[in-house]
């Protein structure tokens, strides 16, 4: 089959790979009908996430067709069409029963190296370095999904590829980072960051009752979106944010702040050039610029969430306006699975078309081409859908966003 | 009672007797699971007096060569030309002392010094061949260079080889009942199902075993074990015969987790590796550290009792351990010959039926 697979810091080759067979009798196969590139994925593109190794295949947003099960499986039969959650989880142990899937401690045969990293391990991902597994990933023609009776959900077929996809990892992810802000009617909501996941934050905020939302991010294209989302946007290149939003909130800022940029924050010029130097010289792995801003703009007693991803070690934490203003910090991976049948419903329902996000759909042969632009921000990019048997024509949505390759 | 409970040792002419052998020195005591390592017992005293003499000879023969490299020269007969060479050596065998006096258990060090008489010898055999060389006063050099290192090679041994093997531990929570991941373990005859390195174990009766497993570089090798102690529900320990292959003892003890939380299962492990501690240290070397071994084994413990089977990836399919690893990609069939049998080719998984009826409870 064809796969994405990664070979060192932005280098990814569609290559031929053996196809996957069941290795554990509660696995399912997957013929993917669509996958996506996430914004974490280039965390990996850039080279940023130890333990990758050459050839591994990429990926963990897809769905599609069930065409094998094995002999455990008892809520999936051939031909069912699901979307894959990101982690993978066992539904036996102390975590899944909790409802914290992404920590499932069974799902992670290379523990020891998360351990080494993290203390402790998390569960097993697609497609995300060793340390998570070492699993294949799904931007592939084929992928093998293991405790298939735990994650993939089955999907109704008049729904489209693009509206339910993002229920894998993006659109729950979005919607935890709004969750945990414990949102209460007359909320002001500020979020970092305007990419895919910061977009369904948004929206999630929204649906989960908050009166206002702030996004701040650079790019026009992004900030449009999030206007077009309900949000009032600040581009944090024009002006100073702290001061804009004590601006917008008389003073005392928003009610909670989430982070939806993570580890690799872009801010404007000293900082950034500091955090830099400091990652380039292994001083600190990850920079936190987007945390740094979003605690201090924070109002006292507020909430801090933090669903971008991080890996490794910070500088300058300014633990002290945590502390003395009795901050609150909640993170996580998603626990997708949680989240997947509600989150259908609101989509079943009509509250929330998570196609917006699209802007662009091509072949998986084009995924080079898809991280080089994701990455860059070329091409108005937002998000791309690859499509293993993708023809060039078909599925283009007529809105602003969509370009068609 | 549980709490005295103790495994075997490998101390030497050591009868079957399972009681009060703490009181013996040089006993493993595992009778504190409660997270301490069980350290073996102390070095032989005789071995760290003459590591200490040893110790002040390499800094007086290194105090030398340093400041009087000539008068060595002259001494050993040869050539006073490599003056600077022998300063160097002294800087060694200066080093080597202080290594000897810094360190609590001087192993190292020790060892150090013999492999700085090792090159003391090739230097000396080098300097023979050499025209100007006076060969008899080499070869009293030589000859006693011989006997000092036949000391540090005995001293070294002696503070290595301690007569206790190599020891590991780990501890995971099992969300499954104490009686029933109690009784899984008492049936040696699972342990192959987590126990990456182990082939079969055979109950042939009267609490003993015929364990089977993969040696170092592929060696298969075989043993029998007799329980020492069986508390059910509370703790399992059992060592390998006398005249084994493969000396090593091990207990496990079983807790009920606070809250009804499942079941903490402590594991201690000691084995004398077959290629001594020189075996272990190459194995370390390859990434096969017996603390993660056992820790990866009781992550399959787990897996087993609450999932049914051993998780795998395509990542692990040869293996968890640094080496091991393959990239995550499914594998040809062609990569995985010669691998370990796949979770999907074993006969049954555990409780499947049970566990199928658990079925859509999240």
């Amino acid at each position: 089959m064809k796969a994405n697979c990664w070979y060192g810091k932005t280098q990814v080759r569609v290559e031929d790979v053996p196809d996957p067979q069941i290795l554990n009798q509660g696995d399912a196969i997957v013929k993917i009908s669509s996958t996506a590139i996430c914004g974490s994925d280039l965390h990996l593109y850039n080279g940023l996430i130890p333990t990758m190794q050459r050839g591994d295949i990429l990926g963990h947003e897809f769905m599609g067709e069930v065409v094998e099960v094995g002999r455990e499986v008892r809520n999936l039969k051939v031909g069912d069409r699901v979307v894959v959650p990101f982690p993978i989880a066992c539904g036996k142990c102390f975590f899944c029963k909790e409802q914290m899937f992404s920590l499932c401690e069974n799902t992670n045969p290379n523990a020891w190296m998360a351990e080494k990293a993290f203390g402790h391990a998390g569960a097993g991902i697609f497609g995300y370095s060793h340390l998570t597994g070492g699993y294949a990933g799904g931007q592939a023609e084929y992928a093998r999904v293991p405790f298939a009776d735990v994650g993939p959900i089955k999907v109704p077929d008049h729904l489209t590829d693009e509206q339910v996809l993002f229920l894998s990892d993006i659109f729950p992810t979005g919607y935890m980072g709004a969750e945990m802000c414990d949102i209460k009617p007359g909320d002001t909501i500020a979020i970092w960051g305007c990419g895919p996941v910061g977009q369904f934050s948004i929206r999630s905020a929204f649906l989960l009752g908050a009166e206002r939302v702030i996004a701040i991010d650079e790019v026009p294209e992004r900030l449009k979106m999030a206007e077009d989302g309900g949000a009032e946007t600040i581009n944090y290149r024009n002006e100073s944010v702290y001061e804009r939003l004590m601006d917008m909130t008389g003073g005392r800022g928003p009610d909670a702040c989430i982070d939806d940029v993570g580890m690799e924050a872009h801010a404007p010029a000293m900082i950034e050039v500091y955090d830099r130097v400091k990652q380039a010289m292994m001083m600190e792995t990850d920079r936190p610029h987007a945390l740094r801003e979003a605690i201090m703009c924070c109002r006292n007693g507020g909430v801090i969430s933090v669903i971008g991803v991080y890996g490794g070690f910070i500088d300058k934490f300014p633990i002290g306006s945590v502390m003395q203003r009795a901050l609150t910090i909640k993170t996580g991976q998603a626990h997708v699975h949680r989240y997947m049948r509600p989150l259908l419903e609101r989509i079943e329902n009509g509250e929330i078309d998570p196609s917006f996000v699209v802007t662009h759909t091509m072949s998986l042969d084009d995924a080079p081409y898809a991280f080089d632009i994701f990455k860059n921000k070329d091409d108005k990019c937002i998000k791309v859908v690859l499509k293993p048997d993708w023809n060039g024509n078909g599925a283009a949505k007529d809105d602003s966003y969509t370009v068609v390759h | 009672m549980s709490t005295n409970q103790e495994t075997g040792t490998f101390d030497s002419g050591e009868s079957s007797s399972t009681q009060d052998r703490s009181s013996r020195s040089g006993g493993a005591n595992y009778g504190n699971y409660s997270g301490e390592q069980a350290r073996p017992g102390l070095q032989s005293a005789s071995a760290k007096r003459l590591a200490k003499g040893l110790g002040w000879f390499s800094v007086g023969l290194g105090l030398t060569e340093l400041l009087a490299p000539r008068a060595i020269a002259s001494i050993s007969g040869v050539s006073n030309k490599h003056t600077d060479l022998i300063r160097l050596y002294g800087l060694r065998e200066l080093a080597a002392g202080i290594g000897i006096f810094a360190q609590k258990n001087p192993r190292e060090a020790m060892w150090s010094r013999v492999a700085g008489d090792a090159v003391d010898l090739i230097s000396l055999g080098v300097a023979c061949t050499a025209p100007e060389a006076k060969r008899g006063r080499v070869t009293f050099a030589t000859a006693n260079v011989l006997a000092v290192t036949a000391l540090d090679v005995i001293c070294a041994m002696q503070l290595t080889d301690n007569n206790h093997g190599i020891h590991a531990k780990a501890s995971c929570v099992v969300n499954r009942p104490l009686e029933e991941v109690y009784n899984f373990w008492r049936d040696f005859q699972n342990l192959p199902r987590f126990m990456r390195h182990l082939d079969s174990v055979t109950d042939i009766g009267e609490g003993r075993s015929r364990w089977k497993a993969k040696g170092p570089a592929g060696m298969d090798v075989e043993w029998e074990a007799m329980i020492v102690a069986d508390v059910p529900g509370e703790v399992i320990t059992w060592r390998s015969l006398e005249n084994s292959e493969v000396d090593n003892a091990g207990a496990v003890r079983f807790e009920q987790a606070p809250g009804g939380r499942g079941t903490i299962v402590k594991v201690n492990f000691e084995y004398k590796p077959m290629a001594g501690v020189l075996g272990a240290t190459v194995a370390r070397l390859f990434g096969e550290e017996p603390n993660q071994q056992l820790d990866d084994d009781m992550r399959r413990f787990k897996q087993v009792l609450e999932v049914g089977e051993v998780v795998v990836s395509d990542a692990t399919l040869l293996g968890t351990g640094y080496m091991s690893q393959r990239p995550g990609r499914p594998a040809a069939a062609s990569e995985l010959e010669g691998a370990e049998m796949l979770p999907s080719e074993t006969a049954t998984n555990y409780r499947s039926e049970e566990r199928s009826s658990e079925r859509g409870m999240i």
